[in-house]
C-alpha cells in the first residue's frame, strides 16, 4: 500500500508543466481562436517529441508502455494550461482502446506506431458525448455503432462543425456509413471496450477539471492580492478569502479520489465505474465552484473577454458535461451504493482484498 | 502507487479483527461524560493496553507495536467497523502523545507516555481561556518560576473531560512581560493538585462533557514543562497539526457513520418524500471515502519523510462539515422521530443519531473554528494578503 507518485512521475510532470506554461500561454490560445482549425501542428509535434502521445502505447508498438496513473498528472497539467490540442483524448482515451485490439489487428498496431511518432492522429467518438471533439484534425475516427467499434478514415465521414462556448473547443457532429471494412470489434468485447473508453474519457476530463480549478484560483488569488479598494488589497477581506479557501478544500479532496480512479481504471478491478464516477463528480464540483468564486472575486473585470479567466472557466463548463455530466455519474454512484449487496464500509476503501 | 495491501497488512487486519471480536464489551458502555461511563471507558483503555492495542504506532517500549501509519489506519478501520467504544483518552493518546514523542525528554516520555498507554492516566487539554478562544495567543494564565517550581494562576475553559480526567496539558504565560505568541510555555498539571478547582459545564446534551479549571497558586515542578520555556506556542501548533490533520479524527469513524446512514436510508426509503435526501446520502458516503483516500495519501507521504502542513486546516473543515451533513441527513430521514432521545420508547434503535447530531454541531467550532481554518488556508496555502 503506497498512495504516492514516484519521483520520476513527479519530475516528468514538472517538466511538462513548465513546457506547457511556456508554449500554451493565454496569448497563444487567443491567437489560435482566430485560425480556421484552432490547432497548431507545430505544437502537436512538440507534444509528440516529448513522448506524450506515446506514453500509453505499448512498447512493442513503439511506445513507452505506461498507464493511466503515469498519465493522470499530465492530464491535470493539460487542464491547468487549458491546452486546446486533443492530447488527453488521444493518449488516454483512444490509444488504450487501439492497444486492446492491436495484438490481433494490424490496422490498430500500425496506427499506434504512427500516433507515437506523430504521423497519424485520431479522434474518439462515444455515445455519451454525441459530438466529437477535434475530428477535423484527425486522420482516423474511432466511432461506436451500438456495440460495434469502427475505425473510419476522415475522408469517409461528413463533419458538421458546432460552436462551443469555449472558443478553443472544436466540436463536430459526424455523418458516416457503417461498412464491414471499418469494423474493429463488436459484441461483448465492443461493449467492454466502450465502457472502458468512457471511464478513461471521464477520468481525463476530471483530471483537466482539477487543473483548471487550480488555474482559476491562482488567477483570482493573484488578482485579489493586487487590486485595491478602500485603500487595501481586496484579498484581505474574509469574504473573498473564504471563497478561495472553499475552492481549495474541494480541489484537495478531489485529488486523491482522482488518483484512486486512475489506479483502478488501469488495474481493472471491478470497482472502476464507481471510482471514476466519483472522480468526475468531485472534480466537476471543484471546477464549477472555482469558476463561480473566481469570477466573483474579479468583479466586472471577470465578466470581460479581455480577462483571461474565461479561457479556463469556459473549458471547465464544457468538460463538466463531457464524458458524462454530473447526473450520469451520480446515477452510477447511486446504483452502486444503494444496492443492498454493495460492499461498503471503512475496510472497503480499496475494495475487498483480504 | 500501489493500492494493494501487503500480505502482512492483511494478516494484521485479521489479527485486529479477531482480537476486537473477542474483547469488545458485550454491552455498550455508558457515556464517558458520566462518572460511571468514564470509569467503564478507562477499564476498556486498560484492556486495550494489555493487548498492546492502546496506541499501535508507538514504540514497543511504551506499550505500542511500532506500527506504521498504514497499519494505524487499518487498526482504526477495524476499530470503528467493530463499533468499539470511543477513546476516552483521545486528548492524551492522539494529541499529547505524538507531541511528547517529539519534544519530551527521555524522562518525560518514560513517566508520561507509559502511564498514558497503560490507561492509568487520562488527559485533558487546557488551552482556551475566557478571553482566548480563536485568538489563542491572548492567553493570560500565568506560570511564574520560583526555584524548581512554577506557580500557576488563572483560568482555563471548555476543557473536554477535565471533570473526570487525571491530568491537563496547558499553555501558560511564563514571561509576564511578554505578549501574544511569545513567552508561553507548555506545562502539565495534575488535576488533583492543591489550588486546582474544576467546575463542570453541561453541554448541549446536558452532561458535563467539559469544564472550567481555576488555578490558585498551584505549584508544579519545572520537570512538568514540555520543551523550553517560551517554546509553548510552537509546540502547541504542532499538537494542533496532529489534532486537525491526522490523528484526532481518523476516516474510519466517518466511513462507518456513512455506512450506517446508507443502511438507515435503505430502511426508510419508502417513506421519504424529499428527493434531495438520497443525493445527500450518496454525497456523504463519497465524501467519507474521499477523506479516507486523502488520509491514505497523507500517511503514505509521511512514511516517505514528508511533513504535515496547511492541509491539516483543509482536513479539519472537511471532516467536521461532513459529520454535520451526515447527521443532518439522518435527522431528515428520521422525520418525527428525529427529536427523540434514545431512551424514549418510540425512538427504537435510532435514537443515537440525535446524540451524534448534537455532537456534530461542535465539530466546526472545536480544534480551531472553521472560519479560522479558512483564513489559514487562504493566507498560508494560497498566499492571500493578511493586510
Ligand atoms: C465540544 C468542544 C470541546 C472543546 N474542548 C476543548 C478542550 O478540550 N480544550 C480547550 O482548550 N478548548 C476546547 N474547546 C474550545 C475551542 O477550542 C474553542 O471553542 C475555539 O477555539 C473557539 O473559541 P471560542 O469558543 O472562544 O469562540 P470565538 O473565538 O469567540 O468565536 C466565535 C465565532 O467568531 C468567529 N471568529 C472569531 N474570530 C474570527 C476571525 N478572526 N475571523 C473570522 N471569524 C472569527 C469564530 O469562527 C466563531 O464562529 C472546545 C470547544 C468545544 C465546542
Amino acid at each position: 500500500m503506497d498512495f504516492t507518485f514516484t519521483e520520476d512521475q513527479r519530475l516528468f510532470c514538472d517538466n511538462v508543466k513548465v513546457f506547457l506554461q511556456n508554449e500554451v500561454t493565454p496569448e497563444a490560445l487567443r491567437k489560435s481562436w482566430e485560425s480556421e482549425s484552432g490547432r497548431s501542428p507545430e505544437l502537436w509535434q512538440k507534444l509528440v517529441d516529448i513522448g506524450l502521445t506515446a506514453m500509453l502505447v505499448p512498447e512493442k508498438f513503439g511506445g513507452l508502455g505506461m498507464n493511466a496513473v503515469d498519465f493522470i498528472l499530465i492530464a491535470q497539467e493539460c487542464g491547468r494550461a487549458a491546452l486546446a490540442e486533443p492530447l488527453v483524448e488521444t493518449a488516454l482515451v483512444g490509444v488504450p482502446l487501439l492497444a486492446s485490439l492491436a495484438d490481433n489487428d494490424e490496422r490498430c498496431a500500425q496506427l499506434l506506431e504512427k500516433i507515437a511518432t506523430g504521423e497519424r492522429r485520431i479522434a474518439v467518438g462515444h455515445s455519451v458525448n454525441n459530438l466529437i471533439s477535434d475530428a477535423h484534425v484527425a486522420d482516423y475516427l474511432l466511432l461506436p455503432n451500438g456495440n460495434q467499434i469502427h475505425l473510419v478514415p476522415r475522408e469517409q465521414v461528413h463533419l458538421v462543425a458546432q460552436q462551443s462556448v469555449d472558443p478553443s473547443r472544436r466540436l463536430f457532429s459526424v455523418d458516416w456509413k457503417v461498412t464491414e471494412e471499418t469494423l474493429l470489434t463488436n459484441g461483448a468485447l465492443g461493449v467492454s471496450l466502450l465502457a472502458a473508453a468512457l471511464n478513461r474519457g471521464a477520468l481525463g476530463a476530471a483530471a483537466q477539471l482539477l487543473g483548471l480549478a487550480e488555474a482559476m484560483v491562482g488567477l483570482a488569488v493573484a488578482y485579489t492580492s493586487d487590486r485595491k479598494q478602500f485603500g487595501k488589497p481586496i484579498g484581505v477581506n474574509q469574504a473573498l478569502k473564504h471563497h478561495m479557501a472553499n475552492c481549495a478544500v474541494k480541489t484537495e479532496f478531489a485529488k486523491p479520489v482522482l488518483y484512486r480512479a486512475a489506479y483502478t481504471a488501469s488495474t481493472h478491478p471491478v470497482h472502476a465505474d464507481f471510482a471514476v464516477s466519483h472522480a468526475k463528480v468531485a472534480a466537476g464540483e471543484a471546477a464549477l465552484l472555482a469558476a463561480k468564486n473566481s469570477i466573483q472575486s474579479f468583479g466586472a473585470m471577470g465578466y470581460t473577454w479581455e480577462c483571461d479567466l474565461h479561457i479556463f472557466m469556459k473549458r471547465a463548463w464544457a468538460l463538466d458535461k463531457y464524458w458524462g455530466h454530473a447526473g450520469f455519474h451520480k446515477n452510477r454512484l447511486h446504483q452502486w451504493l444503494l444496492n443492498p449487496n454493495a460492499k461498503i464500509g471503512a475496510d472497503k476503501t480499496f475494495g475487498e482484498q483480504a | 502507487m500501489d493500492l494493494i495491501y501487503t500480505p502482512e497488512q492483511n494478516a494484521f487486519r485479521k489479527e485486529v479483527r479477531a482480537w476486537l471480536a473477542a474483547n469488545i464489551p458485550a454491552k455498550p458502555l455508558a457515556s464517558f461524560d458520566t462518572q460511571e461511563g468514564f470509569e467503564q471507558h478507562r477499564a476498556w483503555e486498560k484492556t486495550l493496553a494489555k493487548g498492546n492495542w492502546g496506541m499501535v504506532t508507538w514504540p514497543k517500549e511504551y506499550g505500542g507495536r511500532g506500527c506504521n501509519l498504514i497499519e494505524w489506519l487499518i487498526f482504526e478501520e477495524e476499530y470503528y467497523r467493530a463499533s468499539a467504544p470511543l477513546r476516552v483518552n483521545q486528548n492524551g493518546i492522539f494529541l499529547l502523545g505524538p507531541t511528547l514523542m517529539e519534544y519530551g525528554t527521555p524522562a518525560q516520555k518514560e513517566r508520561f507516555i507509559t502511564k498514558m498507554a497503560s490507561g492509568e492516566e487520562m488527559w485533558a487539554q487546557g488551552w482556551s481561556e475566557p478571553g482566548a478562544g480563536s485568538d489563542l495567543a491572548a492567553i493570560r494564565s500565568k506560570a511564574i518560576r520560583q526555584g524548581d517550581e512554577y506557580v500557576l494562576n488563572g483560568q482555563k475553559v471548555w476543557s473536554t473531560r477535565a471533570v473526570f480526567a487525571d491530568w491537563v496539558f496547558c499553555i501558560f504565560r511564563t514571561d509576564p512581560a511578554s505578549e501574544r505568541h511569545h513567552g508561553l510555555s507548555f506545562i502539565f498539571v495534575p488535576l488533583n493538585a492543591p489550588g486546582v478547582t474544576v467546575r463542570p459545564i453541561p453541554q448541549l446534551d446536558g452532561l458535563p462533557g467539559f469544564a472550567e479549571i481555576f488555578f490558585d497558586d498551584v505549584r508544579v515542578p519545572v520537570e512538568n514543562r514540555l520543551g523550553d520555556e517560551g517554546q509553548g506556542w510552537n509546540i502547541a501548533m504542532s499538537t494542533a497539526g496532529f489534532e486537525r490533520g491526522l490523528m484526532l479524527r481518523s476516516p474510519a469513524r466517518f466511513q462507518e457513520t456513512a455506512k450506517r446512514l446508507v443502511k438507515l436510508y435503505r430502511e426508510h426509503s419508502n417513506d421519504i418524500l424529499d428527493l434531495s435526501i438520497e443525493d445527500a446520502v450518496v454525497k456523504c458516503y463519497m465524501d467519507a471515502e474521499a477523506y479516507a483516500l486523502s488520509t491514505y495519501q497523507t500517511a503514505s507521504r509521511l512514511m516517505k519523510g514528508g511533513k504535515i502542513g496547511s492541509e491539516s486546516s483543509v482536513n479539519k473543515i472537511f471532516w467536521s462539515e461532513l459529520d454535520q451533513l451526515m447527521h443532518e441527513t439522518a435527522m431528515n430521514i428520521l422525520g418525527w422521530r428525529a427529536e427523540l432521545w434514545p431512551q424514549s420508547p418510540a425512538a427504537g434503535d435510532v435514537g443515537h443519531w440525535l446524540d451524534g447530531f448534537l455532537f456534530a454541531q461542535s465539530g466546526p467550532i472545536y480544534a480551531g473554528t472553521n472560519e479560522i481554518q479558512r483564513n489559514i488556508i487562504a493566507e498560508r496555502l494560497l498566499g492571500m494578503p493578511r493586510k
